[in-house]
């Protein structure tokens, strides 16, 4: 699956569409294959108010369970309920029907400190290694 | 198939000398020589040339090994030194209760294939296990009324401990409450679980609840610690409702065959020792903890979880699940740090309520309270004695007695009798627990001595 | 293989017992009723009690039938990395079932469960002696458990000597129940980097040290290290963590490399738990019960959980007991006379005490007794020098299979092993896109169990294999022969090895649906 270009990334592989002053954030297509099938998303509600790269919430899969982190501060508007029942979107179309949150964002210009599509891959390249042992 | 080589003949045998070998270690010197030269190595101890040399080889002040006959000798001899329920009549209750062990129990449950396997991460070759898991779940679920179970804990105490710590995770607060009248050990566990996490714990007095909103749970016990059981149930579980705090209640797996399960009185979690459901007493372990909650809580409970589920070709079968809520995955911020549990006792459990069903689970219900209410009546009649009588009780209850319980306990030895508890405050108490293994001849033997000990005055 | 004679609407295994459930029948046969007025008040009585209901036939068959779907030890081999799969002898059995433990009810006075009470001590004395420390606690009812025990313990030192110590530092490596106990017992933990030989990184952990400074209250390390190796530093190790007013705490879990050829202690350790359902042979039973003592230094035992077994007239936690009291009481373990007798000084031997600064109590009462008398028994029928051979096969075995692997698996660690081989699949991943899950499901069409796989975290496709000392050559060859035939089928056949396990019971199950959508009863 190509990275969109049409938004940004974060390094804790999360992507960030941009629509007026909303945003809708997702994992990435990288996120999702490396926790394995997505078994249960736990978001913040609707009214909550997110930091920039701080905890918003969680994700597993049947082996793992990463944090989620916000890629820009805001306020929650809405949550994917159609997660409730099938998490797995969150694996075959992680960066459309598979999304998490949508916000209000409050500061545009915290985009600024997010990747764009190819800085994001050159990142993940550089995450694998050529060593049987991870860092 | 793999191919081996024929093997040695008979004949072949080594001498028995200085290299004898041990049943538990098959490795020859034979088979030394040519693992040593595939590997490459001279010797066994260039395996450990990591260890500092003049660390290696220490002393071991340990007595040199009992061939098998003498093992079982000495064990045999260990085990006779102790007075059992096996050769007196036991009135001893107080959290570890004597119930009649179905005969098809121990030979289904102690079957290699249960006994000797391993947790079962591999469900493949591992359904006994997990079907069994799941069938316990559903076991415990229909005993507590509750909507989900786990796979057990280490025992009934800390399953309690650990149900307070669940109902903090729950609400986000740091206080307990839990009642005076459940078992002063498994208080004295639920303090030490707390404490670790710097959870307060207030232990209130029984019927004068004072739940407030900094309170994650209170937590009593059915029957308690003394035997008795409460009518006034519901009204505490609303207590702690109205001041958002969890309700937990710890009941005796037996006494469920008789009475209103925790979930009909506003219970959230239901924990319980499972040794009642015919474990042996063994002095107090291994036994089992039951755990149960409301469906809501599920992502917070604790322990190793059995879910039904199917294979590639659709086959039924059931796997581990939910296990991101364990060690093993989340680590520091697992729900505990439970990996072992009880898995073998917890199977047993199980059995045992197969082989009852729920009219056998009920009659034995009925007979230890039939029994325990006789022997109360007998001994009330004893002039000297007073039994507590002023709540209702299942099996247990308490007698006040002319002399000091200690002084009674000799006297009935003598009996070949194991008396009950001693609970003394400023007056003699004693508690006793009859259930159906005691006949009628215990307890004629039983009220015989304490009349004696009276008339000896 | 698979049966293809078993019809293909075949959807289960085998029923659940509410699948078995009829109305009307029994399994076994009891009293009759108690006469109505000895029966409880309606009120507080249950009306519905929905348990299944079936004949003595079907709970047998169903059992035996389940059973049959199992593996076990008895019946296959389980090389699993840090689980310590080893023969459970028949013999430990019979001694934790004879009535005389079985029967002993917890609450009885010491003086009635003499012959309890001395097993209790010995054992308690033994596991120190192989630990090299002062004294042991049998209280904790597993690995885990004595993980926590060990902690509190340390906790409970420190803050007597005046230090509120907050941090707990663990080795990237770490059992996931290290960081879990840690945090359980009110400690933040700090991971440390191991050096690419495996190792601790000494100039890591000086760093580690540093920083957080006065709140290091201890370091939890597994030696042998969970990857399989003697961490060569140990030595560095424990002169940094005490220099720096902590204490060192040892998992040990991988007890079966070392006992006898080192004692712990030496090492350094001020605390060890022991896991006696892997070392000391305690049957698994599916999942337990086992058991985790902790054995500590003299100036820890204060501490110890309750309650604790002494020489009667010892108040001082038992570590300190005169030899001579404790020669008196072997000699009665020795004789094992009948105390029902009115023999007074064996009966009195022994006590059951709280230490004097205990940090409490871990469960309802002594310990998973029966746990300990089976370990009991199984180090009685070793001795010393058994439980040295045992080590000794155990790292010899781990090593064979090691040499027999290291050209068809990659090894990330290129030394001699203890008593279990770390591999990686990682060639079989960049390769044929095989992955070290699918590896262990093929072993299962071979008949052996899967090896630890994905632990520990910090090496790509881990597959951990511990033989221990119970297989013998031939298994050790029949297993590894199956590891390469299927190194081999990565190449020539990787849809198979993939879609394994073939011959199993189930093919491989579906996580994903369990979790998400759970059925967790019927």
């Amino acid at each position: 699956m190509t990275t969109p270009n049409d938004r940004r990334y974060s390094k804790e592989h999360e992507w960030l569409l941009l629509t007026g002053d909303t945003a809708r954030i997702g994992i990435t297509d990288y996120a999702q294959d490396q926790l394995g099938d997505i078994v249960y998303v736990d978001l913040p509600e609707a009214g909550a108010q997110l930091t920039q790269f701080e905890k918003m919430g969680e994700i597993e899969s049947v082996k793992a369970v990463s944090e989620l982190y916000a890629p820009a501060s805001g306020e929650v508007i809405r949550t994917n309920d159609a997660l409730v029942e099938k998490p797995e979107l969150v694996n075959s179309d992680p960066y459309g029907d598979g999304w998490l949150v949508e916000i209000r964002i409050a500061d545009t210009s915290q985009l600024d400190a997010l990747l764009t599509a190819e800085d994001y891959d050159a990142f993940t390249a550089s995450e694998q290694t050529d060593e049987a042992i991870r860092p | 198939m793999i191919e081996t080589e024929p093997a040695p003949s008979m004949s072949d045998h080594p001498p028995i000398g200085d290299d004898a070998l041990h049943p538990y270690i098959p490795l020859t010197p034979d088979d030394r020589a040519a693992m040593l030269a595939t590997i490459g190595v001279a010797d066994t101890d260039a395996l450990f040339a990591d260890i500092p040399a003049h660390l290696r080889n220490p002393d071991l002040d340990l007595p040199p090994a009992l061939p098998e006959p003498a093992l079982v000798a000495h064990m045999r001899a260990l085990a006779a030194a102790n007075v059992t329920a096996e050769t007196h009549a036991c009135f001893l209750g107080a959290g570890a209760y004597r119930h009649y062990r179905p005969a098809l129990v121990d030979p289904l449950v102690m079957r290699g294939e249960y006994l000797t396997s391993y947790t079962p991460y591999q469900p493949e070759v591992s359904q006994g296990t997990l079907q069994t898991i799941f069938e316990f779940q559903s076991l415990v679920c229909a005993l507590t009324g509750m909507d989900v179970a786990n796979a057990g804990m280490y025992d009934g105490a800390t399953a309690l401990a650990e149900a307070c710590l669940m109902a903090c995770a729950v609400t986000g607060r740091r206080r307990i409450a839990i009642s005076d009248r459940v078992h002063p050990h498994w208080i004295a566990v639920v303090r030490n679980y707390a404490h670790g996490r710097d959870i307060a714990v207030d232990v209130q007095p029984h019927a004068e609840f004072a739940v407030t909103a900094e309170h994650a749970c209170l937590a009593v016990q059915q029957p308690d610690f003394l035997g008795r059981v409460s009518t006034s149930a519901q009204s505490w579980a609303d207590a702690a409702h109205d001041a958002g705090a969890l309700f937990v209640a710890a009941a005796d797996p037996v006494s469920l065959g008789l009475y209103r399960p925790p979930s009909d009185y506003g219970a959230d979690i239901v924990v319980g020792e499972g040794q009642s459901l015919g474990v042996p007493l063994s002095f107090g372990g291994p036994y089992v903890g039951l755990f149960a909650c409301r469906d809501k809580y599920i992502r917070q409970m604790p322990g190793r979880i059995v879910g039904e589920t199917t294979d590639l070709d659709g086959r039924r079968g059931y796997v581990l699940t939910l296990q991101t809520r364990e060690q093993h995955i989340r680590r520091e911020r697992a729900t505990s740090n439970i990996c072992t549990s009880q898995q073998l006792i917890a199977l047993s459990t199980a059995v045992y309520l197969a082989a009852l069903g729920p009219h056998g689970l009920r009659r034995v219900a009925e007979l230890s309270y039939a029994r325990a209410h006789d022997l109360a009546r007998r001994i009330a009649s004893i002039p000297g004695y007073t039994v507590e009588d002023d709540e209702p009780w299942f099996c247990e209850f308490v007698v006040r007695t002319p002399r000091p319980v200690d002084e009674i306990n000799r006297a009935l030895l003598e009996h070949n009798i194991i008396g009950g508890l001693d609970v003394s405050d400023v007056r003699n108490r004693m508690l006793l627990c009859a259930t159906e293994m005691n006949s009628d001849d215990e307890l004629d033997r039983l009220v015989g001595a304490l009349s004696e000990v009276e008339a000896s005055r | 293989m698979t049966d293809d004679r078993r019809p293909a609407t075949a959807p289960r295994l085998e029923p659940t017992l509410a699948e078995l459930h009829r109305p009307g029948r029994i399994a076994t046969s009891l009293p009759d009723a108690p006469p109505a007025d000895l029966r409880p008040p309606a009120s507080l009585t249950r009306t519905d009690l929905p348990l299944p209901e079936l004949s003595q036939l079907d709970v047998v068959r169903h059992y035996t039938r389940l059973s049959q779907l199992n593996w076990s030890i008895d019946t296959h081999m389980y090389p699993l990395g840090s689980c310590t799969m080893k023969l459970n002898p028949k013999v430990d059995d019979l001694a934790a079932s004879l009535p005389g433990f079985a029967e002993a009810h917890p609450m009885q006075p010491a003086e009635q469960v003499p012959g309890a009470l001395a097993l209790m001590y010995e054992l308690q004395r033994t596991l120190a002696e192989i630990s090299g420390l002062d004294d042991a606690s049998l209280a904790p009812l597993a690995g885990a458990q004595g993980e926590l025990a060990g902690v509190l313990v340390i906790k409970a030192y420190l803050e007597s000597i005046g230090e509120r110590r907050t941090t707990i530092v663990v080795p990237d490596s770490a059992h996931g129940t290290n960081p879990a106990t840690a945090s359980m017992a009110g400690f933040d933990v700090v991971a440390v980097k191991p050096q690419p030989d495996g190792d601790m990184d000494l100039e890591e952990l000086r760093k580690a040290l540093e920083e957080h400074g006065p709140t290091v209250a201890a370091l939890m390390i597994t030696q042998p290290s969970t990857l399989g190796l003697f961490d060569r530093n140990i030595l560095q190790i424990s002169e940094m963590v005490h220099a720096h007013g902590a204490l060192m705490y040892g998992d040990g879990a991988n007890l079966n490399a070392i006992a006898g050829q080192v004692k712990p202690g030496d090492l350094g350790f001020d605390v060890l738990h022991i896991n006696l359902h892997k070392t000391f042979s305690q049957p698994h039973g599916g999942g337990g019960p086992g058991a985790g003592p902790i054995a500590v230094r003299a100036f820890l035992a204060p501490f110890l959980p309750s309650p604790h077994v002494v020489l009667n007239g010892d108040s001082s936690g038992g570590a300190s007991a005169p030899r001579d009291a404790a020669e008196a009481g072997s000699s009665m373990l020795e004789a094992g006379r009948d105390t029902r007798s009115s023999v007074q000084h064996p009966a009195s031997t022994f006590a059951l005490i709280d230490p004097p600064r205990s940090i409490g109590r871990l469960g309802a009462h002594a310990g998973n007794f029966g746990v300990l008398v089976r370990a009991y028994a199984y180090i009685r029928a070793l001795g010393p020098d058994g439980v040295r051979a045992m080590s000794e096969a155990a790292v010899l075995n781990a090593n064979y299979v090691q040499a027999r692997l290291r050209e068809a698996y990659e090894l990330p660690h290129d030394r001699i092993c203890m008593h279990e081989t770390l591999f990686s699949a990682r060639r079989q991943k960049a390769r044929n896109n095989i992955k070290a899950l699918d590896i262990a499901k093929r072993l299962i069409d071979y008949g052996f169990h899967p090896p630890t796989m994905y632990f520990p975290l910090v090496v790509e496709e881990a597959l951990l294999v511990e033989p221990t000392e119970s297989e013998s050559k031939e298994t050790l060859d029949a297993f590894c022969d199956a590891m390469l035939a299927i190194a081999a089928e990565c190449d020539s056949d990787p849809d198979l090895v993939r879609g394994a396990p073939h011959g199993a019971p189930l093919r491989r199950l579906d996580e994903a649906t369990a979790a998400r959508k759970p059925k967790l009863r019927w």
